[in-house]
């Protein structure tokens, strides 16, 4: 038989907050640095490169924490649609976490520009120099970073509305680690009343 | 089946579903405001870049939307290791290290005749053997008409052509000059400055401020400037709207052609955040070695097209200033190169180049 976890694993939680947080600020330090033409344009860059690289590698991380620790089942009274919605959104959003920062690194190389992580840091090409292959890569950047970001924002959508509407425990799966409802199939009602606003 | 909460409290609900629209509407407005979306009056790169289109006549796709009509060239720099005192950058230690330019006259339009303006200039990248760069691109002036990317654009603004009589409005580009005194010393040279005959016999500045990084990890504000032993300059033929390139080829057909790259030190004090003002004549410079520049190639084929002369793309020991154009160049630089390069490459919106046109820059 096996155990059906109820919550996040604590290194899943760690991850999932940390990324949330690095992965939002990246989406913003994106679209500010392209919209500006003051000095925060270069230093914003600055940080836009190294940022977007810790990024990948958290994302291996998370991806191999995730294979290795299945996240707890949503609740087994979820419409099929909703589950269906919840893990397509899911496999968007590692993909896109991973994809972002590769497409970055690689359109640089593209692009013919040395991919500097800081003053001296330098990381390798990983495509030959093609200004073709450049153009296609930048505008992929763009184009997924707003679906990235939409992603983000039904993701965040959702999450509240298991939280605050539902009150199923499916937030506070990856908030505390507290325990939802061991049993999937079961309404879980006691969990209402520890997600209760306190209002 | 279940019903997990049943809708005892719809009021309660209410507002928990203003909650979660709230949050989203708020992350969703952020964005918005710092992709600039909400504030229309930022001036952003892509204003920028609009602006120097609509200057030189509309979408010449492929092109650049500045300093457009060009030429590649290539060769070498030479280090003679007198800079590597104050930057750790191997470019200037003693030997050889590749160069792709590409010589230009500024401007949007790419079939603009030579003698259009009295500038010409000259873009380096230098390809380090570490695999960093050093990109730069200079102009044959000494100085910047403006300070700031917020007067840049007004300037091009000022600049854009009366449809009635195909040039500037004087009158415009007057009130302009009142409003800015900055450009004093640029008008002041401008005033002298006649379009050379050739890109050989001209020197190049960089005229932003930079800063080099000696191995005490110790910061010295410099300028620097790509200074043509063939001075003998003249004055550009009559009659002839394309007389560069055939000058630079026969000029090149025999022999290398050089320049010396001349390092300005600054004094404390001396300003590196105005490209308007130069520092004082007596600063200590030095020649950190020379320019070999050994053939070319047109800019449509060439692989000069491909690049980005990005000023802010440095190696370790060279690093920007706070000029306030730096930055400006390099977000304006990267959508130029977006836009020419997403034309190249037929992506949807886009409009493909045409090579139909006589390409006036042969
Ligand atoms: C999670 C990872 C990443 C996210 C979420 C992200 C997000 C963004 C966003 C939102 C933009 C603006 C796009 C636009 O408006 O067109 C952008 C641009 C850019 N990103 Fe990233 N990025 C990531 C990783 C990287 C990496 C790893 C690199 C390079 C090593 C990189 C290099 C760039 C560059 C060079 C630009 C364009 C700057 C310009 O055109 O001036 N990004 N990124
Ligand atoms: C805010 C001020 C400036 C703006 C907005 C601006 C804009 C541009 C743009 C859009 C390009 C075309 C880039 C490309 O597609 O690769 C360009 C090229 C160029 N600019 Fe500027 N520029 C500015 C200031 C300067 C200054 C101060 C210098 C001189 C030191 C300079 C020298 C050049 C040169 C040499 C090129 C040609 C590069 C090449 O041959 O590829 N620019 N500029």
């Amino acid at each position: 038989m096996s155990i059906t976890h109820t919550t996040f694993s604590l290194p899943a939680r760690v991850l999932h907050w940390a990324m949330a947080v690095l992965i939002l600020a990246m989406l913003f330090i994106g679209v500010g640095m392209v919209a500006t033409v003051s000095e925060k344009h270069s230093w914003l860059l600055a940080i836009h490169k190294p940022l977007g690289i810790a990024i990948l590698l958290l994302a291996i991380v998370r991806l191999v924490v995730r294979l290795r620790n299945p996240p707890p089942p949503l609740p087994g009274d979820l419409p099929a649609l909703q589950k269906l919605a919840a893990h397509l959104s899911h496999w968007l959003l590692y993909a896109l976490m991973i994809a972002m920062p590769l497409i970055g690194w690689a359109m640089l190389s593209a692009g013919g520009y040395p991919v500097m992580l800081s003053h001296s840091l330098r990381l390798p090409a990983i495509l030959p120099e093609n200004a073709l292959v450049f153009a296609w890569l930048r505008t992929a950047h763009g184009v997924l970073a707003y679906l990235l970001f939409l992603t983000f924002l039904a993701h965040m959508g959702a999450a509240l509305y298991h939280g605050l509407i539902r009150r199923d425990g499916v937030l506070r799966s990856m908030a505390n680690g507290r325990a939802r409802d061991p049993s999937p199939l079961m309404p879980d009602g006691a969990c209402v009343v520890n997600e209760r606003l306190t209002d | 089946m279940h019903d997990p909460q049943p809708l005892s409290h719809p009021p309660r609900n209410g507002l928990r579903w203003a909650l979660i629209a709230g949050a989203v509407v708020v992350a969703g407005g952020a964005f918005a405001y710092v992709g600039g979306w909400l504030t229309p009056h930022r001036l952003t790169a892509q204003r920028l870049v609009d602006e120097l289109q609509r200057n030189g006549g509309g979408v010449h796709p492929g092109y650049r939307r500045n300093h457009a009509k060009g030429v590649c060239v290539a060769g070498y720099f030479e280090g003679n290791g007198k800079a590597s005192a104050y930057s750790t950058a191997s470019v200037f230690a003693v030997g050889r290290t590749p160069v792709v330019g590409r010589f230009a006259i500024p401007g949007g339009n790419p079939y603009a005749p030579d003698g259009s303006v009295p500038i010409r200039s000259l873009a380096l990248r230098f390809n380090l053997p570490n695999g960093q760069q050093w990109r730069t691109g200079m102009n044959s002036m000494p100085v910047f008409p403006v300070a700031t990317p917020q007067a840049f654009y007004a300037l091009q603004v000022a600049g854009e052509k009366d449809p009635a009589t195909g040039k500037p409005d004087p009158a415009r580009l007057a009130a302009f000059f009142a409003a800015h005194p900055e450009t004093a010393a640029f008008r002041a040279w401008a005033k002298t400055a006649r379009p050379s005959a050739s890109f050989v016999t001209e020197s190049y500045s960089g005229i932003d401020a930079f800063y080099f990084i000696d191995a005490k990890g110790q910061r010295h504000a410099v300028r620097w400037q790509m200074v043509a032993d063939a001075a003998n300059g003249t004055p550009a033929p009559a009659g002839d709207d394309n007389y560069l390139i055939p000058d630079l080829q026969h000029r090149l057909a025999t022999g290398p052609q050089r320049w010396h790259l001349l390092v300005t030190l600054a004094h404390p004090g001396d300003p590196t955040d105005d490209a308007t003002k130069a520092w004082p004549a007596e600063r200590t410079t030095l020649d950190a070695g020379t320019l070999v520049l050994t053939s070319e190639q047109p800019q449509d084929s060439g692989p000069c097209r491909d690049i980005n002369y990005d000023p802010t793309v440095l190696p370790a020991g060279i690093a920007i200033s706070d000029d306030p154009l730096l930055s400006a160049r390099s977000a304006a630089y990267a959508d130029s190169y977006l836009r020419r390069t997403r034309e190249e490459a037929h992506v949807p919106g886009t409009t493909a180049p045409t090579r139909t046109q006589p390409e006036a820059a042969r």
